[in-house]
């Protein structure tokens, strides 16, 4: 867990992860809070808050006396909110680090280039 | 929610010490509750108040409704598990095991047992005789199988190992999930129950420093690394809680940045470093910062 975080988002966080690498379909069921509670040592009220944060998002939904379930839907409205986000987080302190080291945007799409053909080969 | 101690304006003093001062707060039910603070803070004196060990100075304990003293209604809802723990000079481990299901309604014989093979205890071990850890854990049987509805465990781990603390924390999450109760854990060990707390009360010489849900107090601090003069102008006016310094670097630990702050923190070229809930109980009782509540609370 990360220190500087509310666990309960970091819970949220990790079942929107399951969900978009799809470990977690959709109208499958999640585990329960106490099982999450129990697997990764968190007192189940945080656990709770977490779960509590995905079904008000109309990600989980619950079904009665059964437990929580994966929405229809829930993979493609995640994806486009953490496209949304990739800008912030990932895009604009790139060119920030870029900036500060004297490297031109041009140079920054040129090693995107390069470096992604080195993985694929 | 429903508050199952309410404690209001609590004074005890021993002579001239204030071991508690002035303190008032609620529990509310079914939450567990970390009560951190330095030794000496006054924890052990604050739960011997709840639980009709101690007689008050001043101010009132309302604990399931009516006050604790001489009354069996409430008294058998509580247990304290003390570091201290007397039992009478020939009790073997057995003895203790059998006793407490006189004091405890709601005690569970099966996950007794249960908790006595995990533990590797010795029924016929004495008291006396027994190691520190075996001793503790005779006190964290205890404490998890009377399934009381209000319990108190006062440093319930002295001499544990690892593996019997997690062991420990298991299984009180375990059952405290089937069976939810309110829970007072005073620790100093606080990186290894932070997650396991959901409310948080902070003590210091006899005061009340924090009374918070544990998530707010995640991240309600940040170390911030750099420059000096860099550091200098971004923290500016803010409250600081702690300052450490090498050459030209600066490392300031404040109050609460939300992400914009971070983001101004970020791109003015210092770093930030999190601050544990550890760290922040240290920060807040090694005697430098007490406004930072007020902070907080703000």
């Amino acid at each position: 867990m990360d220190e500087s975080r509310p666990i309960f988002q970091q819970i949220a966080e990790r079942i929107e992860n399951d969900i978009i690498a799809g470990t977690l379909p959709e109208e499958t069921q999640v585990p329960s809070t106490n099982e999450f509670a129990a697997f990764l040592r968190i007192n189940p009220a945080t656990a709770g808050k977490g779960v509590g944060l995905l079904v008000e998002a109309g990600i989980l939904y619950k079904k009665r006396g059964i437990g929580m379930f994966v929405a229809a839907g829930a993979r493609d409205r995640l994806l486009a909110e953490r496209r949304d986000r990739f800008r912030d987080q990932y895009v604009a302190p790139l060119l920030a680090e870029a900036r500060k080291l004297g490297i031109t945007s041009r140079d920054v799409v040129a090693l995107i280039t390069d470096t992604q053909k080195e993985n694929d080969s | 929610m429903t508050a199952v101690v309410e404690v209001r304006d609590l004074t005890k003093h021993y002579g001239k010490v204030h071991a508690v001062d002035g303190v008032s707060f609620q529990l509310e039910e079914n939450r567990i509750t970390g009560l951190l603070g330095r030794n000496g803070a006054g924890k052990t004196t604050l739960m011997s108040l709840l639980t009709a060990q101690e007689f008050a100075s001043s101010g009132s304990i309302e604990v399931f409704g009516a006050s604790p003293l001489e009354n069996a209604a409430v008294l058998q809802q509580l247990c304290f598990i003390k570091e201290s723990q007397k039992y009478p000079d020939d009790f073997k481990v057995k003895h203790v095991l059998r006793t407490a299901p006189w004091f405890f309604p709601h005690w569970d014989q099966r996950f007794a047992d249960r908790l006595v093979t995990e533990f590797r205890l010795p029924l016929d071990g004495r008291m006396k005789k027994i190691s520190r850890g075996q001793f503790s854990a005779v006190g964290v049987v205890v404490g998890l199988a009377s399934r009381a509805p209000l319990t108190f465990f006062d440093e319930p781990y002295l001499g544990l190992d690892a593996v019997a603390r997690q062991l420990f924390y298991d299984r009180l999450l375990e059952d405290y999930a089937e069976h939810p109760r309110t829970v007072v854990l005073s620790t100093h060990l606080i990186d290894e129950v932070s997650d396991l707390l959901e409310h948080v009360l902070v003590i210091d010489s006899g005061k009340l420093l924090v009374d918070s849900a544990a998530d707010e107090l995640r991240g309600s601090a940040a170390t911030v690394v750099g420059g000096r003069e860099a550091v200098d102008r971004f923290v500016g006016t803010r409250e600081v809680l702690h300052r450490d310094g090498i050459g030209g670097l600066a490392s300031v630990t404040v109050a609460g940045l939300d992400d914009a702050e971070r983001a101004a923190a970020r791109s003015a070229g210092l770093e930030l470093g999190q601050v544990s809930l550890q760290q922040l109980v240290v920060r807040l009782t090694s005697g430098t910062a007490t406004d930072f509540t007020e902070e907080l609370s703000a």
